[in-house]
């Protein structure tokens, strides 16, 4: 079984690790560094569960090789929020009960924090479009938008 | 998944040479169709050359012509000025393709060889697929088509070229900059696709082994107007039932420059010169754009499920074509 060694960089920590080649970032995080905050949904980058930031930027850990990621910097929800505590939008999606079965929520809140970095968050039709790539099956979305444009400054409307 | 070895290689050459030298080892950028297909075992490479590291970013130029590295991301692309400015309908079908993540991970290289969605191509139990494995037939044909091609298809494959992005680019002229182990070329991107034919399996003028540097893409001239109009079956994310990419520039109500191209219908990103031909000189009316339309579909090959496809196509195109010229949508 060919392996590769990579160092990772997830939430500010670096581990080092020995894994197969086929060894996907999603895998990795979770089966090697016990991160299960990133979920796998359907694990062929369609539902955006497994959504993490590299560099600052949202991708799909499932269709990303831990091999690919030596000196990036990848933060996971775990690492959202630096004192223990909640970020706002993990806050946010809390105040409105953005969830129901709740396993497509890391993805969703990765999803919009970077959504609002991005300057994406101006309305909701901008909202609905740029996170799109985030599946619900429980249907949350309007909760989920409404969380968002309150984070995004859009108030509690 | 196969097991495979995973190099990165220091140099462009090196990598080019590990591919060339290996008829199982396959390119490894952004990932989003490769390792996809590798997960249902459609793809099974030995050799994984992972190219993200190499120096093949950067959007150089201005003036008239952008030259984007193979490892520009969509999101890259969408976001840069000169698009913006000179080839809206470029950034219109980018932000129309993928998510956002798939687009922060997706390069301009690997989604102008992205694989097609076809169901039966991406299944790797069904026996019947010429593109998967040449001369078992087509089960498209005779099965559930509907995001299939009707313009360069035929009975031995329906199989559609899903990009968003080279449709426009294919209207843009671009062309692609293409590195091989005895020497770089440039091919026109309209003559880079090859339509199924004989060989479903053969999609384009790559060599095994060559590799995609870079795309130069002619940007519009002051004063011509775009647009990317996407059809599909839900308003986000998701695949074009039918999309046109059209730009025009009028000249006292008449037509003085046309570019014209078609996505979610054809085989390849689909050109329509006669279309072009038609538009040219003409005024810029209802009329002309019906007679463009029916050019651009002419000769389709369909199948009960594809069918509607036709007059979709033409709608689609003369909405674009209202658009970009400046009337209602």
């Amino acid at each position: 079984m060919p392996t590769v060694s990579v160092t990772l960089n997830v939430n500010g920590i670096e581990h080092r690790l020995d894994v197969d080649a086929r060894v996907t970032l999603l895998d990795a995080l979770r089966d090697a560094l016990d991160l299960t905050g990133t979920k796998k949904g359907c694990d062929q980058g369609a539902c955006g569960a497994c959504t993490v930031m590299a560099d600052g930027k949202r991708i799909l850990s499932c269709l990303t090789l831990a091999a690919q990621c030596e000196g990036r910097a990848i933060t996971t929800v775990e690492g959202l929020s630096a004192d223990g505590g909640l970020h706002p939008v993990q806050e946010a999606f809390v105040r409105h009960d953005a969830f129901q079965c709740g396993y497509c929520t890391s993805g969703q809140i990765m999803s919009a924090v970077c959504l609002m970095a991005e300057g994406r968050a101006g309305s909701d039709t901008d909202i609905r479009e740029f996170m799109s790539g985030n599946l619900c099956r429980c249907g949350a979305y309007p909760n989920i938008v409404a969380a968002i444009r309150e984070v995004a400054g859009g108030g509690d409307a | 998944m196969r097991e495979f070895v995973y190099v990165q290689p220091a140099e462009v050459d090196q990598a080019v040479a590990a591919v060339t030298a290996d008829p199982a080892a396959s390119y490894l950028a952004g990932g989003t169709t490769q390792l996809d297909l590798m997960k249902d075992g459609v793809l099974e490479p030995e050799r994984l050359i992972d190219i993200t590291r190499l120096p093949l970013g950067g959007i150089t130029g201005g003036g008239d012509t952008l030259r984007v590295g193979a490892l520009v991301t969509m999101e890259e692309l969408a976001a840069d000025p000169a698009v913006t400015e000179r080839a809206p309908f470029l950034r219109e079908a980018l932000l129309a393709g993928a998510s956002v993540q798939l687009r922060n991970m997706a390069t301009i290289g690997g989604n102008l060889l992205q694989r097609t969605r076809c169901r039966y191509f991406r299944d790797p139990t069904v026996p019947a697929c010429n593109k998967r494995r040449p001369g078992t037939g087509c089960a498209a044909v005779t099965g559930a088509a509907r995001m299939h091609a009707i313009l360069g298809a035929s009975e031995r494959c329906i199989a559609t070229h899903a990009s968003d992005m080279a449709v426009p680019l294919v209207a843009l002229d671009a062309v692609v900059h293409l590195l091989g182990h005895d020497g770089g070329r440039t091919v026109p991107l309209t003559e880079f696709y090859l339509t199924p034919g004989d060989r479903p399996d053969v999609e384009n003028v790559l060599a095994h082994g060559e590799l995609i540097t870079a795309v130069e893409i002619p940007l519009l001239p002051a004063g011509t107007r775009s647009t990317y109009l996407k059809v599909r079956d839900r308003v986000s994310y998701e695949f074009a039932l039918a999309s046109a990419a059209v730009a025009l520039r009028l000249e006292d109500g008449v037509i003085g420059a046309a570019r014209v191209a078609l996505g979610g219908v054809g085989t390849i990103p689909w050109r329509a010169d006669a279309a072009e031909e038609i538009l040219l000189g003409a005024p810029a009316g209802q009329e002309s754009f019906a007679a463009a339309a029916e050019a651009a579909v002419r000769d389709p090959f369909t199948v009960p499920g594809t069918a509607f496809k036709v007059e979709l196509a033409k709608r689609t195109l003369v909405r674009a074509l209202r658009i970009a010229a400046g009337g209602a949508s």
